[in-house]
């Protein structure tokens, strides 16, 4: 603002600024202390063997010895990391597509449309936390659907054209990726309801005129989704993946948080702040990388 | 009836006019809309057919479980499936704590977050894209990266010593609620960086000059805040406390790992399926294995009985829930 008065701002700019630094001083407390400190902490703990006492701890410099015993000797972590990581980029794909065209559905104008809405947000409700670990090791019901899977001889139609689809012989890794994310398509529209919630947002400060000018100009539905809707709202496809990410992370049925807190629980406070640090850094890489290239794809119309 | 016969010839006579092309848009209109509505349906009851199969089993009696020609509505109605499951989770005790501990950590979180909100919105100040991507930052950081060093240093807790001079040893914070508190106090808790995301959009959209008309009539920065902007910021301030209070019911993350030892209904149902032989053993004396079904039954009742108190909040202020994530804009 007053880059020529540097360092003395004039009066009120002064108070501003000095007010501004008030109002968010709760937030650079908490962030240094228990944000910044824990975090720096955390990755000397995964340097070091962490020895418990009655009333104190002591970190002993072991090098790279825990990060050695993660990927080395743990017999599972390096499995479940990649498998876990292999997982997400698949469900955050098919997420951020389904709840785009989820929005596009519930943008239109249907009778019942308020109902279909809160049905669709429910699980923003239902899904977090505890009850998703609990949905997801539902013994009985998982049971029932395999032995339903056994009885059932009759045609179906699913299951012909899964197996049309896999005897043409090209990407049959591929397509057995698309029927898992097709049987769990319950997963993926639990794990959408916030994603839903942005795009419709963001769809619904698009003008219709936009569409009608659009129209009269011969334009079909397909041309003004790819030439208006997609443009208008592709910053909400950033966000909307930053977001799936990091709430895949937070999910109660992530492996490789279990894990990490079975070695936490082991007292073994070492290894589980290598792991969870490994555990960061691929997602950090993940997520910068996949940033990187969406946001060069984004269109920015201010 | 003479009205809509008309209506229809006229439709006719239009569609004879235009060549067709009327009649084809209509059908492709209808048949759209039956599209539309089956797969709608289809992902609705997707939805809700979890929760729909919970209720049923949750008021089956065990034989009604094994009873293959019991498929949907219990044959023997029965209570006694909540009342194991409120008995094994401690119930009501951990509804009271989970309603106390949810209430408070929602109140404290909201209010500080929307300082930070205002502050970040309405102020300039040296550094303030910095913060700002620190906030950004908090969202994105998983807290699994510093659960590990936040436990142990919060088992050996101590202020630059003090506290080990005064007693003698470092005091142990673990399973008090006293860590999450502070953590909240400092927007450290769950998801606070997205409640200070949406609440500093709401601020931004509101025109400056009602505010600058207040500064230039005398009223002090702290005042403006609470008479002018605080009423303005209303529905927003209701919606992310909402979300806050719902996300800390069904919490189990931060629950488990600052709160173990208090009862609170997210964690004490996670423990229901291993509750429910013991249980089972300390009335009967007879140490039995259970089965998958029965357990399952319980565990629907106990999930229904934790979802239940969520589930009116929702229903009752949906339109919040949605509005505010609308209304705060969210743009990158």
């Amino acid at each position: 603002m007053s880059k020529s008065k540097k360092g003395r701002l004039a009066g009120l700019e002064k108070r501003k600024a000095i007010a501004g630094y008030l109002f968010i001083s709760p937030f650079i407390l908490g962030f240094l202390i228990f944000m910044v400190r824990p975090f720096f902490h955390s990755l000397y703990m995964s340097f070091c063997e962490v020895q418990l006492g009655p009333a104190k701890f002591d970190l002993v410099w072991k090098g790279l010895y825990q990060y050695n015993w993660a990927f080395r000797v743990d017999p599972e972590f390096g499995r479940l990391l990649g498998s876990e990581m292999l997982r997400m980029f698949v469900y955050s794909f098919a997420i951020i597509v389904f709840s785009f065209f989820i929005a596009l559905i519930l943008n239109q104008k249907f009778k019942g449309r308020a109902l279909v809405r809160t049905i669709f947000f429910l699980p923003v409700i239902l899904s977090s936390g505890v009850m998703l670990g609990i949905e997801s090791n539902n013994e009985l019901i998982s049971s029932i659907m395999a032995s339903v899977d056994n009885y059932q001889t009759g045609p179906d139609i699913t299951k012909a054209l899964q197996e049309i689809l896999r005897t043409t012989g090209v990407g049959v890794r591929a397509f057995e990726t698309v029927f898992e994310v097709i049987n769990n398509i319950y997963d993926v529209a639990l794990a959408s309801g916030m994603q839903i919630i942005i795009f419709l947002s963001g769809l619904q400060t698009i003008p219709r005129s936009m569409y009608e000018a659009a129209e009269i100009e011969g334009s079909t539905a397909w041309e003004s989704l790819w030439k208006i809707t997609f443009p208008s709202i592709s910053g909400l496809f950033l966000v909307n993946w930053v977001y799936t990410v990091v709430d895949f992370c937070m999910r109660s049925d992530n492996e490789v948080i279990d894990k990490i807190k079975t070695i936490m629980g082991r007292l073994n406070y070492g290894a589980s702040s290598a792991m969870s640090w490994a555990y960061f850094l691929c997602i950090a890489a993940y997520l910068a990388l996949s940033t990187f290239i969406i946001s060069k794809r984004v269109y920015y119309y201010d | 009836m003479t009205k809509s016969k008309e209506a229809r010839q006229d439709f006719w006579e239009r569609n004879r006019k235009s060549g067709g092309y009327l009649l084809r848009k209509r059908i492709t209109k209808v048949g759209l809309s039956i599209c539309r509505f089956l797969l709608l349906f289809g992902l609705c009851f997707l939805i809700l057919q979890p929760l729909l199969s919970k209720i049923s089993v949750s008021f089956m009696a065990e034989k009604d479980l094994y009873d293959p020609t019991v498929n949907i509505i219990p044959a023997h109605f029965t209570l006694s499936n909540y009342g194991v499951a409120k008995e094994i989770m401690g119930y009501w005790k951990a509804f009271r704590n989970s309603m106390v501990i949810s209430l408070t950590i929602s109140i404290l979180q909201i209010a500080v977050c929307t300082l930070v909100g205002y502050g970040f919105a309405r102020f300039k100040f040296p550094f303030k894209k910095f913060w700002f991507a620190c906030v950004m930052l908090i969202i994105v950081i998983p807290p699994q990266v510093i659960s590990n060093s936040l436990f142990i240093n919060f088992r050996f807790f101590d202020i630059f010593g003090i506290i080990r001079a005064v007693t003698g040893k470092p005091l142990n914070l673990q399973g008090s609620v006293i860590p999450y508190y502070l953590m909240s106090a400092g927007c450290m808790g769950l998801k606070n960086g997205l409640y200070i995301y949406m609440i500093r959009q709401f601020f931004r959209n509101i025109p400056v000059d009602t505010e600058e008309a207040a500064y230039v009539d005398g009223c002090g920065m702290f005042k403006t805040f609470r008479k002018i902007m605080l009423p303005e910021a209303t529905p927003i301030i209701t919606s992310c406390f909402l979300f806050a209070f719902v996300w800390q019911w069904t919490d189990g993350f931060y629950s488990d790992m600052f709160l173990g030892t208090t009862p609170l209904v997210s964690t004490s149902l996670a423990r229901v399926v291993d509750g429910i032989s013991a249980y089972i053993q300390r009335i009967t004396g007879i140490k039995t294995t259970v089965s998958v079904a029965y357990s399952d039954a319980i565990l629907s009742a106990g999930t229904l009985m934790i979802v239940v108190p969520v589930l009116l909040i929702y229903l009752f202020a949906q339109r919040k829930f949605v509005e505010s994530i609308s209304s705060s804009g969210i743009k990158m």
